[in-house]
């Protein structure tokens, strides 16, 4: 078996339903996303369009961040998926360094790595996973591409020619599929991102990674007194200043 | 509005996402880099002096190669234990290695040098200074294993290869980051240990001979000039993959980056290349420690440079 996703852009809309699941079903925390949808606009008034993204962890047959990570922390199931245990992870950002698609953050309550798993979990017990089950228009396909009669396998089979993954010359070998995606959508270097065009926020660089209130002497201390990171647990989001690790320089849309 | 005209009919913009993570590994890793460049430096600097003068030529360097060596080992340890998350972990290195990481491989390699080099730093201290500590019972044994430092050397020369080394695997491992591949990285990081372990040497060298004065000139010049020539072909003379002129175009565009890498290449390679040349002929020894200092900064700029371009572009 190995486990596989395919997202059919042509059917997405945006509706980020899956974004909010993930949310929920991992308790994914504040300035974190195991899965988002990122929006991008093509084309000049009023010839324009707006395309919708979903992006998440490709779960790569030849993972990049699995052979950097130190400690195993990073392990392929038998199923394909790659997993994390955040019990081993030291947090040394090796797989964020790693990774082609930006798919693994540093997670700011457990100051170590984490990232989409497919939903290990809920697969495990004969469920789907959480950004599947949300999706109202069904573009999320998942399932065993090894099974030639599985949903996504025949989806992949009716759309050949149009069936991509994102950066293949990594030779990462990415389980994870579109269909209709375009350069524009894929390559993060076919599109820029400038400030004032943001729909809601201009906000474009994290300004820490994992806990910004966690000194490095927090670091050797909170494993042995606890910590003292109530602030970002996700109920109480409404209390959390502005300038707990979001900054909003622009340094990525000027190449 | 007015600027959506600038805004090409065939390119895209982003409308909608997520902030995205900026530097990663920032100062401290470019710190842990610029230190292991100085640990391993020395001690392949200063061994290939021992092969080529006599001891009495260099008649500090016994005990302050190991000194140098162990202080800027530990500076590089640290830093490294710093910047985890989750430092106590790093104990996991050990108890659940992965040895396809060069991040394990290299923690193992990196212990057992610094482990040897402690060994040799202490013997060489109390056969340098016989009066210090002389009830000490760890001095008295440093004194009667004197030997052992012989011995151990060129076991610890050899390690220092690989040690220099394996970071240019980890960044090429980074496969995210195509501005660091395992070639050029290998190369630089070796060049980076000469340049800076004859600099560090050289501030050391007043009473040493003028040959091996000269010795560590010809290094600091040759290293640096090949240094700055493949700083120079990767920034100017290759074919670019478009991920790569893309990092590099947060030099070219100007900017923070811009003044950072030129001031790197001016005080790290140009102006130490000129003075070295100078003193092969007439060794100067002021001039000789002003460029010793300028490659010290100039190297720590540029890999603080190389470091973080690359983390700036967007992944996804």
């Amino acid at each position: 078996m190995k486990l596989g996703f395919l997202v059919d852009l042509n059917l997405c809309m945006g509706c980020k339903g899956c974004e909010i699941a993930c949310k929920v079903e991992n308790e994914v925390p504040l300035s974190s996303w195991r899965l988002r949808v990122k929006y991008i606009d093509i084309g000049t008034f009023p010839d324009t369009s707006r395309s919708f993204t979903p992006l998440r962890c490709n779960h790569c047959e030849n993972a990049p961040c699995e052979r950097i990570c130190p400690v195993s922390a990073l392990h392929y199931l038998d199923n394909g998926i790659v997993n994390i245990d955040s019990s081993r992870c030291i947090g040394c950002a090796g797989c964020m360094m790693a990774c082609p698609y930006g798919a693994i953050y540093m997670d700011p309550e457990s100051n170590t790595a984490d990232k989409c798993t497919y939903c290990a979990h809920r697969i495990e017990g004969g469920l789907m996973p959480a950004c599947v089950v949300a999706c109202p228009v069904e573009a999320n396909i998942f399932g065993d591409i090894e099974d030639n009669t599985s949903h996504i396998s025949r989806y992949i089979t009716e759309h050949q020619g149009n069936v991509q993954v994102r950066k293949p010359e990594k030779n990462t070998d990415p389980k994870h599929f579109y269909v209709g995606g375009g350069n524009q959508t894929l390559n993060p270097l076919a599109h820029e991102r400038i400030e004032g065009y943001g729909l809601f926020n201009n906000i474009t660089h994290l300004k820490t990674l994992g806990d910004p209130h966690h000194s490095i002497l927090d670091r050797f201390l909170t494993p042995i007194f606890g910590g003292h990171n109530d602030h970002l647990k996700n109920e109480s989001f409404v209390d959390m200043p502005n300038e707990a690790g979001l900054d909003s320089h622009e340094e990525g849309g000027h190449h | 509005m007015d600027h959506v005209s600038t805004i090409e009919a065939t390119k895209a913009v982003v409308t909608l996402d997520v902030p995205l993570p900026g530097i990663i590994w920032g100062w401290m890793i470019t710190l842990n880099m610029w230190a292991k460049s100085i640990g391993t430096g020395v001690i392949l600097v200063g061994a290939f002096l021992l092969y080529r003068h006599k001891k009495e030529d260099m008649p500090n360097l016994r005990w302050l190669m190991p000194l140098i060596s162990f202080i800027a080992l530990n500076v590089f340890l640290l830093f490294t234990l710093l910047d985890l998350h989750q430092p106590l972990r790093m104990v996991n290195i050990f108890l659940h290695p992965h040895w396809t990481s060069a991040i394990t491989v290299g923690a193992w390699m990196a212990s057992l040098f610094t482990l040897l080099i402690t060994i040799m730093a202490l013997i060489g201290f109390f056969d340098a200074h016989p009066d210090a500590r002389r009830h000490c019972s760890l001095a008295n044994s440093c004194r009667k294993m004197s030997g052992f430092y012989e011995k151990v050397f060129p076991f610890v020369v050899f390690l220092a290869f690989p040690v220099t080394m394996y970071t240019a695997i980890i960044m090429a491992e980074a496969s995210a980051r195509e501005l660091w591949t395992a070639p050029a990285e290998v190369v630089q990081m070796l060049l980076a240990a000469f340049m800076v372990g004859s600099a560090s040497l050289i501030l050391i060298a007043g009473k040493w001979s003028d040959k091996a004065k000269k010795d560590l000139a010809t290094i600091l010049a040759l290293s640096v000039m090949f240094s700055f020539l493949m700083y120079m072909g990767e920034y100017f003379f290759s074919f670019k993959a478009a991920e790569v002129e893309a990092t590099l175009a947060y030099i070219h565009s100007g900017g923070s980056y811009n003044l950072q890498f030129w001031s790197a290449m001016l005080l790290g390679y140009i102006i130490p290349f000129f003075i070295a040349w100078g003193s092969l002929k007439e060794y100067n020894q002021i001039m000789m420690k002003f460029a010793a200092l300028t490659t010290l900064v100039g190297l720590y700029l540029a890999k603080s440079t190389w470091l973080e371009i690359p983390q700036m572009i967007p992944l996804s």
